[in-house]
């Protein structure tokens, strides 16, 4: 016999929770006392909900394991809107647990209440209230059945306090499965359709696999790499995919996509046979939809319906977990008369090569002996080579980081890609760490973005976490500079980021060591003291060109082959 | 194109705001909406028409699959199908159009439920086309009030929505 409270906890262990993330308020205390009262899930207190829930998406991204956050009522739960958002744009599997008013509190503007069922509903997969203690097992249960399974996703647990009053005790058992009948992710894809989809593949002259997340979520990078070889093709990943297929091999042509490399949206752009898989065709991709990819035939793979044909129109749709899907279709391959034509394939090869030429990740460095951005990722690169976590914040840092690193492995590249939430990359890098102690975690990002957590410097002093911190500082928001930029007549509006704090004293407040970066040659050998010191946070704060532009940059509402190559040139 | 959209939804706390937050977080419209339990207590049914093409209502039926408490549904547009919507109609029925007004809702097979000195309430059955011809037929002038219960509806034939 286990009151509510102890029965949430018991649940939690039981599921193999290792870490909850989160922040006590009133409507959780009896929680938060089955918490204390254990020591087999560790409970890691942050200094802001959104960082808690930030916190679990990074571990989530790393591990694959769903994340685990813990709040109060009221404000507690809102501030977890943000991260459940953030998760529920990029299919991460979290359990978001709420406190909640007294059962007969609700509904009358009590303190500390919020209709978190209400507020989260349009940014969750699901959300689950208790209304009898005694279910406490099996809605945990569900809640991670369902967060986990088919397109991941945020679920949100409202639990009110009279729900985990102690003393008042129900038998305890945690269900082995749930069974939901109206939720039955698919299992496998259509065999024709599969079949259809290597035909179109094997007989095509200039095809292209375009991946996205869901190979990475999916757990299918082993399978994608053997199809993709066996094939000879060129393949190009999403912003959310990176690192599903090794950055520095010869077949892989770069990110695609508004801020995509040249030769990956000209490829695109000119495919007679597209294969999509686990990617959404979001308009950070695609650029006009009417203009999308004109002689392509496209296929696509995908775990959730309703991601195919939403904004483009497929050939041939998959319905099925990638994992599954692909392994069918090498065996196919494997199988069928058909061969890839070599000839044909070369001339797409040397065609794709010509475009590599043509950008190729040119930068100018500046005269003035500024430092550039690009410099400094590519010195991360060097000194990484793949082999570190990386996460990010959101802006021209974001899509340097995309750029310039070359991963080589799924879940180490971990950024917010549908929501662009600034302020996730610090916590997230922190979730990783935390599961990763012996690892490089760094977190990329700006001085715009970091300030949106920065508070987590005191969890970080409090567990020991030694994430690194690249603060590319350009002391502008550069990326809405950018736009200003580009669209503005460069009125910066609110763009600048005057009035920044010493981030080095700041790091030193909090015990940690901060390091100022201002000129090119003291980065590398800087930068690798800092990832030397393998039990400290450190705070790098590189000083850049605040005038430096994402290149290349899709034209508004054009097609993919329609870019900006630098300030003055276009495609 | 008008399509009806009948969904076996779990008859639990919550599930319709669901439904209705889609349509609203997603822009599609709702044009009628009506809920009840079934004769198993544990489900309900929901009928609503939305209008949309093709792609509109393809992506509507799959976002409204993709919600957990949703159990199945059928777009009854697709096939041969019985429509049914209610209406209870306050019409001014004094002197010549007394007369007037009662003959024209034989002819809709409609009935009077309630009557007063200078006005009939009617009860009307059909199609929601139907409804709409007789409040023509009557004139929009002698229409004090109206109430719709919104389209229900099954498919003809063998087949039926159910577990
Ligand atoms: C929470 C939030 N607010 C606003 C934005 C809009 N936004 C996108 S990038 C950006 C600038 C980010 O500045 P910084 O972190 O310094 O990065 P930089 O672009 O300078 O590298 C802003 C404000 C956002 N993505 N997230
Ligand atoms: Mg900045």
């Amino acid at each position: 016999m286990l009151s509510g409270a102890d029965s949430l906890v018991r649940s939690l262990q039981d599921q193999g929770v290792e870490y909850i993330y989160g922040y006590p308020g009133g409507s959780a205390l009896h929680i938060y006392d089955a918490v204390f009262r254990q020591d087999k899930v560790k409970h890691v207190l942050v200094r802001h909900e959104q960082a808690a829930t930030h916190m679990a998406d990074g571990y989530a991204r790393a591990t694959g394991k769903p994340g685990v956050v813990l709040v109060t009522s009221g404000p507690g739960a809102t501030n977890t809107i943000t991260g459940i958002a953030t998760a529920y744009m990029d299919s991460v599997p979290m359990v978001v647990i709420s406190g909640q008013v007294m059962t007969h509190l609700i509904g009358g503007d009590a303190f500390q209440e919020t209709d978190m069922m209400g507020v989260s509903r349009p940014v969750v997969k699901h959300n689950l209230s208790v209304q009898n203690p005694a279910e406490i097992p099996t809605i945990i249960k569900k809640a991670f059945h369902i967060a986990t399974t088919g397109r991941p996703g945020p679920v949100v647990v409202d639990i009110p306090k009279d729900m985990t009053t102690p003393g008042e005790e129900y038998s305890y058992e945690y269900p082995r499965e749930v069974n939901i009948r109206s939720y039955n992710p698919p299992v496998r894809g259509h065999a024709g359709q599969i079949r259809k989809a290597v035909d179109m593949l094997l007989q095509a002259k200039r095809p292209i696999i375009y991946t996205g997340g869901g190979v990475v979520l999916g757990g299918a990078s082993k399978l994608l790499i053997e199809m993709t070889r066996m094939l000879g093709y060129p393949i190009t990943q999403t912003l959310m995919g990176l690192g599903a297929y090794p950055g520095s091999d010869r077949q892989f042509i770069g990110m695609l996509g508004m801020h995509g490399a040249y030769e990956a949206n000209m490829a695109m752009h000119n495919a007679d046979a597209i294969l999509a898989i686990g990617a959404r065709f979001d308009d950070r991709v695609t650029n006009n939809v009417e203009k999308f990819c004109p002689d392509a035939q496209i296929a696509h793979i995908d775990v959730d319906p309703s991601s195919i044909s939403k904004t483009v129109q497929v050939d041939i749709p998959i319905v099925g977990p990638v994992d599954s899907v692909l392994t069918e279709m090498i065996a196919l391959i494997k199988e069928s008369e058909i061969k890839p034509d070599k000839e044909n394939l070369s001339d797409w090869w040397a065609q794709i090569d010509e475009w590599r030429k043509r950008h190729g990740g040119r930068y100018l460095t500046n005269e003035k002996g500024l430092m550039k951005p690009q410099q400094v990722i590519e010195c991360l690169q060097k000194l990484t080579a793949g082999d570190a976590y990386i996460t990010t914040d959101v802006g021209q840092h974001q899509m340097f980081a995309a750029q310039y690193l070359r991963f080589e492995q799924p879940n180490r590249w971990i950024t917010s890609g549908g929501l662009g939430t600034m302020g996730f990359g610090f916590p997230a890098a922190m979730g990783v760490q935390l599961s990763f102690p012996d690892d490089t975690v760094v977190c990329v990002t700006g001085e715009g973005s970091i300030q949106m957590n920065i508070q987590e410097l005191s969890t970080c002093m409090q567990y020991n976490i030694p994430v690194k911190i690249l603060n590319i500082n350009n002391q502008s928001l550069g990326m809405v500079r950018q736009w200003q930029d580009m669209n503005y007549e460069s009125r910066h509006s609110h763009s600048y980021m005057e009035s920044l704090p010493d981030f080095i004293k700041l790091a030193e407040a909090y015990g940690h060591v901060g390091m100022k970066i201002e000129k090119v040659e003291d980065l590398e050998p800087m930068m690798k003291k800092a990832l030397a010191m393998k039990d400290k946070l450190v705070f790098i704060d590189v000083y850049v060109d605040p005038s430096e532009h994402v290149y290349p940059m899709q034209v508004p509402a054009a097609s993919m082959r329609d870019m900006w190559l630098s300030k003055t040139e276009r495609t | 194109m008008r399509h009806i959209l009948s969904i076996l939804i779990e008859n639990e706390a919550g599930a319709l705001s669901r439904v209705v937050g889609l349509f609203s977080q997603r822009n599609y419209n709702i044009e009628t909406l009506t809920v009840a339990p079934t004769e198993d207590p544990t489900l309900s049914r929901l009928t609503l028409t939305t209008h949309g093409d093709e792609r509109e209502i393809e992506q509507i039926t799959k976002q409204l699959n993709k919600l957990i408490e949703v159990v199945k549904l059928v777009d009854l547009s697709e096939g041969d199908h019985i429509e049914r919507d209610l209406m209870l109609i306050k019409v001014k029925a004094s002197g010549a159009q007394r007369a007037e007004i009662k003959r024209c809702a034989d002819i809709f097979r409609g009935q009077i439920v309630d009557v007063s000195s200078s006005i009939y309430t009617i009860q009307l059955v059909g199609a929601s086309s139907k409804l709409d011809a007789f409040i023509e037929a009557v004139g929009d002038a002698n229409v004090l009030e109206t109430v719709r219960t919104g389209v229900s509806g099954l498919s003809r034939g063998e087949k039926v929505l159910a577990l």
